[in-house]
């Protein structure tokens, strides 16, 4: 019984922190309907502030004032963020505001690493609540206690907040409308910035409230997000009270997690909200959203068009040149380019479902890694030879992608992301986890391609071929009937489904063949690297998908190839320089905001306007 | 439409992978070393690293060099943490640096992938910091060779000292994650063979750098052991030690600390750094051999800081390779296999040698018990342990390891 | 029997108050059927619940026999009602010919045609259907860029590429300027007449709902009060009293 209990207190504990991240998340996805990634960062942010305000000030008010300090510091840099960035994006489809987003969080994480050095920071002890207290004959820390009433006390708060003050009026009526206040002549971007200096206070004052149960280091950020997410979804997005009942019951799982299910920790937050979205696709108190958003990643104004003689001369000089690689280039050379058709095939994949068929997925590498897990597996535990393998990636990523699709097509937009992101995390957990099977964190390792293939030109040929191959089929499908009633889909939804589109249909085929590709992609992964390990699976993978889409430019079909090279070679070189994180980060963010058409894009548009002039 | 423009862009990344393709060329005379880390990952563990490998590379540049006058360089660079990428690294060194052999690492899983790209294109490589066991055992292989103890090595280092104790029942806590699930099963696994009436009456396995301290304290403390296991570290660790002392779990129970007494552990915790757990670890403060001292004067000279664990691993990392590079009297990689089989050297801790029958060196460690000095966690009453002591007998190695 | 809809106790409540209560007509072959009423009257609703958006609590519409209550709108559309909405919605990425195609492979059961090249099928026929209503000479150009009056003609093309029997229109003419209103409403009256179609449409310009309606329902807070001739409404003392009276619209009606 006391253990029980002490377990539950621990629960709501942690639930304090995790709630004010969520909440922040929540709050501004309401209001502005932008998915902040960079809410983890704010949160480290907050830890570390919170840490340096505390060797300055002591005491227990110094604590609570370090803690405050810690938030209206990380606010105004989240306010510093919205008036620099995001309020040029506000009317950008969702991709470029997480791309932006996730700009911040590459930048944060090395301006951390610059200003606080990169050990970890143990953090001091709650001054007067440093003891524990028994209860039930167990003993239960003091500060945790404190902890326990601090989230109720904000969640109060933000009430009187919302339903008090006439700002937090507006905030509402902004989160159920938000053509609503402009019409009303509210003055919107204060609004805006308003909420976001909140929404990142919260997630600060979250960072350094769990400096006496942690410390700061730079592994908070990205540490915190899924769960975050995972809480908001459940919760409802865009609803505090929902955020609050989900932190405390993700929290309380958790701990009872620990106790009596001790090595699936990470899976079971998933499985709670993969049956919570069962039961309430929009989560505990979300609701569906009124009216329906444009598609995720815009629509395109120009039609699709097939290639002209000249360029058919240069698409059949880049293969020329593709197919003499080896005899000009060194080993590396074919290295980096095996990389870079794998990974076109992985982009162009997402590409396929995410621009013809507004379909955006935060959690791509769940298709990518499925396929090269499967593959993995099968050459580990069957001694599967290489060429059915890589005939079995593309159908494991083609019946996840089934799988996953059949979840998650029942909701839209945003909501579809971040339930991608969940799955695709589900995926990852397992991997890490069901070490048995897997291999965990130490991967499989060994799966080398068949004897006839081992040599790095041979295996660059086979990937040219069947990469290549299944890229040019994806284009093929953009200009099939197939590919038009996928875009039918995106351009008008009700205009397709009463002129006889199966939209739904239409939309889970398209999420098969992505995964299909995806998955192939996994499989010529595997066997070019020698093994496969979560990482395959992990949000960055997923992110990495997402920048080389937008890279290459989301309009463009060929969009995918462009930003496969560009990211391979710009972190081929960034990476050997000492800040590439900030550095990529930085780049990211000004091509958002500069050539929000990517690479291709914007080369297209500067020769379309010289041949017109 | 934008089709098209996308062959500009390809034009363009065709343009930059040509100029990736042409190597540079260099001075013959170096021997080029090949060494990565997880930089920007985990600085913590891995900058001490490089900073004892260059110190190396000067110490013996500045004899001379290796072959009789070849200056050795490095090419450094950060893994990312990620397999893939140490895998891509590896082959950008051989192919367009012309590194002898590739060195260093951190995370097991990195030197796994390594270890099997080692064995796939027949190149060598030296993992220095990886602390898997299946490094040189299940996944053993001609190509790789490892510096550092294992987890085996170091894991049998504390059961010797766990059954001193003579603590029956006990319970165990590691990462959930394959160095943690590795640590833990070997040192069951030598404790039983030591003390067969052991009982082990909870695992607990926090996801690694997601522990929930207080619920895995509370667990651990229900089920009422005489003894705890740690594997956990790092900002892990911290939050164990504290939520534990918190709620008394430590009171009255024989802790151990696998790694616990590595500067890079004991460091952050300041004072809050648990007293009394018997760790392994490398409590450089006291060790007053004369090599070692003149390695530390040397690093303290150079540096204006004091030696970690990873410091001691990368001077040694660096001797290894030098010393491999004169026996074989060549730069080739089947010379330098069979320079490394067998090879002693001196190092800052006495001599080691790389064992022929699994590539291991016998390197040891330092184990004592930790203690508060001075407001800072430090190892006391250690002894060094030779590393050739904790390893098991050439017929359960020779089972482990694939034959060639 | 000729009546191609049959509307019976249609009702649909929003917590407790009745949007639509008891509503039922039939609509004949070839009739041209306007459904008018005053903001808030029911129109919306009695559409949506038409159009399988909105399930309705009570009720029957049958079409051809076949009650559509309760199916999908793609399901309705099978059966052979084609629609067309206030807002108008085309697929915007795509040129003028390529709407009419998308719709023209849907009808002909090949949506998930990976094969073929969707550019040259049916291109014929789209461009024929685009000359019945005046585009075909814009048939290339990006439907994006096209002028409002052009996308209500193109959206009504992709209707009838759909072979429909029944039109569901809703306010076909919002946002057009009055001459344009009637030159559509002429091309649709000339198109439907050859063609042998049904129409059903709500409206808001009464000289439109005058000029091209066979018959006219008015509702009001959710209930019929006339059903008859341009004439007989016009004349309609309920509907005067409740509608046209109070709007200055019937000034040249």
């Amino acid at each position: 019984m006391g253990l029980l209990v002490a377990q539950l207190l621990a629960g709501l504990a942690n639930a304090a922190a995790l709630f004010l991240v969520a909440s922040g998340l929540s709050l501004i996805f309401g209001v502005t309907r932008i998915v902040n990634f960079a809410h983890g960062s704010l949160y480290m942010l907050g830890a570390y502030c919170g840490y340096t305000a505390l060797q300055y000030l002591t005491g227990p008010l110094g604590f609570w004032a370090a803690a405050l300090a810690a938030a209206v510091a990380v606010g105004l840099f989240g306010l510093l963020v919205e008036c620099l960035i995001l309020r040029r994006l506000y009317k950008a489809p969702e991709l470029f505001q997480l791309v932006a987003t996730f700009g911040v969080v590459l930048v944060v994480q090395d301006l951390t690493l610059m200003l606080w050095g990169a050990e970890d920071l143990l953090g001091p002890r709650a001054p007067g609540l440093d003891r524990a207290v028994m209860l039930f004959g167990q003993p239960v820390p003091e500060y945790d206690l404190a902890l326990i009433a601090v989230a109720p006390l904000v969640l109060l708060g933000l009430w009187l907040l919302m339903t008090k003050t006439r700002a937090g009026i507006l905030i509402r009526a902004a989160t159920q409308d938000r053509e609503m206040v402009g019409a009303l002549g509210i003055n919107q971007s204060l609004l805006f910035s308003g909420v976001f200096f909140l929404g990142a206070a919260l997630a600060g004052l979250g960072g350094a409230l769990q400096l006496p149960k942690g410390g700061a280091d730079l592994t908070l950020d990205l540490g915190i997000l899924a769960p975050a997410f995972v809480v908001v979804v459940i919760g409802g997005m865009g609803s505090i009270g929902g955020a609050f009942v989900a932190a405390v019951l993700i929290s309380v799982v958790n701990v009872f997690g620990v106790l009596y299910l001790p090595e699936s920790t990470l899976v079971l937050m998933y499985v709670v909200m993969a049956v919570v979205l069962l039961v309430r696709p929009h989560g505990l108190f979300g609701r569906a959203e009124l009216q329906a958003g444009p598609p995720a990643a815009g629509i395109p104004d120009r039609p699709l068009a097939p290639l002209g003689p000249r360029w058919r001369t240069a698409a059949l000089a880049l293969i020329g040149l593709l197919a003499v690689l080896p005899l000009i280039g060194s080993d590396f050379a074919l290295v980096l380019a095996t990389d870079i058709v794998v990974l076109a095939l992985f982009a162009a994949s997402l590409h396929f479902m995410l621009s013809l068929g507004g379909l955006i997925s935060f959690g791509h590498a769940a298709l990518f890694g499925g396929g090269a897990y499967a593959a993995a597996l099968a050459v580990t535990y069957a001694e599967t030879p290489m060429e059915l393998a890589l005939l079995l990636a593309p159908l494991a990523g083609g019946w996840l992608a089934f799988a996953i699709g059949w979840f998650c097509l029942r909701l839209t937009g945003v909501y579809f992301a971040m339930l991608t992101l969940a799955f695709a995390q589900l995926l990852w957990s397992l991997a890490f986890q069901w070490t048995e099977v897997t291999g965990g964190d130490d991967g499989l390792i060994g799966i080398w391609p068949a004897a006839w293939a081992s040599d790095g030109t041979v295996y660059y040929y086979l990937t040219i071929v069947l990469g290549g191959g299944a890229i040019l089929m994806l284009r093929h499908l953009a200009h099939s009937p197939f590919g038009y009633a996928l875009r039918a889909a995106r351009d008008s939804e009700k205009r397709a489904r009463v002129s006889g589109i199966r939209v739904d249909r239409v939309r889970l085929a398209a999420m098969v063949v992505s995964g299909t590709m995806a998955g192939l992609a996994g499989g010529l992964f595997v066997f070019s690297k020698g093994s496969v390990f979560p990482s395959a699976l992990e949000i960055a993978r997923s992110f990495d998908a997402l920048i080389m889409v937008f890279l290459g430019g989301v309009d463009a079909l060929g969009g995918p190839l462009v930003g496969a090279a560009a990211l391979t070679l710009l972190q081929d070189w960034l990476s050997r320089l000492e800040s590439w994180r900030l550095l990529l980060g930085l780049a990211v963010i000004a091509i958002v905001l500069l050539a929000p058409t990517g690479i291709a894009g914007f080369a297209g548009r500067l020769l379309r306007r010289r041949e017109a002039s | 439409m934008t089709i098209r423009t996308v062959f500009t862009g390809l034009a363009l990344g065709a343009a930059l992978l040509t100029a990736a393709a042409t190597a540079p060329s260099h001075a013959a005379e170096s021997v080029k070393i090949g060494d990565m880390n997880s930089y920007t990952r985990l600085p913590a563990f891995t900058v001490p690293y490089k900073m004892g490998l260059d110190l190396a590379v000067e110490h013996i540049n500045a004899r001379g060099g290796v072959l009789g006058g070849r200056m050795i360089e490095v090419v450094s660079r950060d893994d990312l943490g990620k397999p893939d990428e140490a895998v891509k690294i590896a082959e950008e060194m051989f192919s367009r640096d012309g590194v002898a052999l590739v060195s260093g690492n951190l995370f097991s899983h990195v030197g796994l992938a390594l270890a099997s790209y080692a064995k796939q294109k027949k190149k060598l490589y030296l993992a220095s910091e990886p602390l898997a066991d299946a490094l040189v055992w299940e996944k053993g292989n001609r190509y790789t060779f490892r510096l550092r103890p294992s987890t085996y090595m170091q894991a049998a280092m504390l059961a010797e000292e766990a059954a001193k104790t003579g603590a029956k029942r006990w319970a165990t806590i590691a990462p959930n994650y394959a160095y943690g699930k590795e640590a833990v099963a070997a040192f069951k696994q030598v404790l039983t063979k030591l003390v067969p009436d052991v009982e082990f009456v909870a695992e607990q396995w926090p996801a690694l750098f997601k522990i929930d301290a207080a619920a895995e304290a509370q667990a651990l403390a229900a089920a009422n052991p005489e003894a705890i296991y740690n594997v956990t570290f790092g900002s892990d660790l911290a939050k164990f030690a504290r939520e534990g002392s918190l709620r008394n779990l430590f009171d009255g129970k024989t802790m151990l600390g696998l790694l616990g007494g590595e500067p890079e552990y004991l460091d952050p915790l300041k004072d809050e750094a648990p007293e009394g757990w018997i760790v392994t670890g490398y409590p450089w403060y006291a060790i007053e051999t004369s090599e070692h001292t003149a390695f530390k004067e040397a690093y303290e000279k150079r540096y204006g800081d004091y030696p970690r664990n990873g410091s001691l691993v990368g001077y040694n990392t660096m001797l290894s390779i030098a010393a491999a590079i004169e026996k074989a009297g060549s730069t080739e990689t089947e010379a330098l296999v069979e320079a490394f089989k067998g090879l002693k050297l001196a190092t800052p801790v006495g001599e080691i040698t790389y064992r022929a029958i699994d590539h291991q060196s016998t390197m040891g460690a330092f184990v004592g018990k930790t203690a508060v000095k001075d407001g800072k966690g430090v190892m006391v009453d250690w002894s060094y342990r030779d590393g050739a002591d904790y390893l098991p007998s050439d017929d359960e190695v020779r089972a482990l390891r694939p034959a060639e | 029997m000729n009546a191609v809809l049959e509307v019976r106790g249609l009702s649909k409540a929003f917590g407790g108050v009745h949007a639509v209560e008891d509503l039922g007509f039939d609509l004949r072959a070839g009739e041209r059927l306007a459904l008018i009423g005053p903001n808030g009257a029911g129109k919306s609703t009695s559409f949506q619940m038409l159009m399988g958006e909105l399930r309705p609590d009570a009720g029957t519409a049958c079409f051809e026999g076949v009650d559509l209550v309760g199916m999908e709108p793609r399901e309705i559309w099978a059966l052979g009602v084609g629609r067309t909405f206030q807002i108008t919605s085309v697929f915007a990425s795509m040129t003028v010919a390529e709407n009419v195609q998308t719709a023209l492979q849907a009808r002909n059961g090949q949506s998930f045609d990976p094969f073929r090249r969707a550019r040259a099928l049916h291109r014929d026929e789209a461009i024929s259907l685009l000359e019945r209503v005046g585009m075909a000479e814009q048939a290339d150009r990006p439907a994006s860029v096209l002028a409002y009056g052009d996308v209500k003609r193109l959206e009504f093309a992709i209707a009838l590429a759909g072979e429909p029997r029944l039109l569901l229109m809703d306010e076909p003419t919002a946002g057009m300027a009055p001459r344009e209103r009637h030159a559509l409403m002429d091309l649709v009256s000339g198109i439907v007449a050859e063609r042998g179609i049904s129409v059903l449409f709500t409206e808001h310009d009464m000289d439109v709902v005058f000029g091209h309606a066979d018959r006219i329902m008015v509702l009001d807070r959710g209930r019929l009060i006339a059903d008859g001739t341009p004439d007989a409404v016009r004349a309609d003392a309920k509907v005067r009293s409740v509608y046209l009276g109070s709007g200055a619209e019937t000034g040249h009606a």
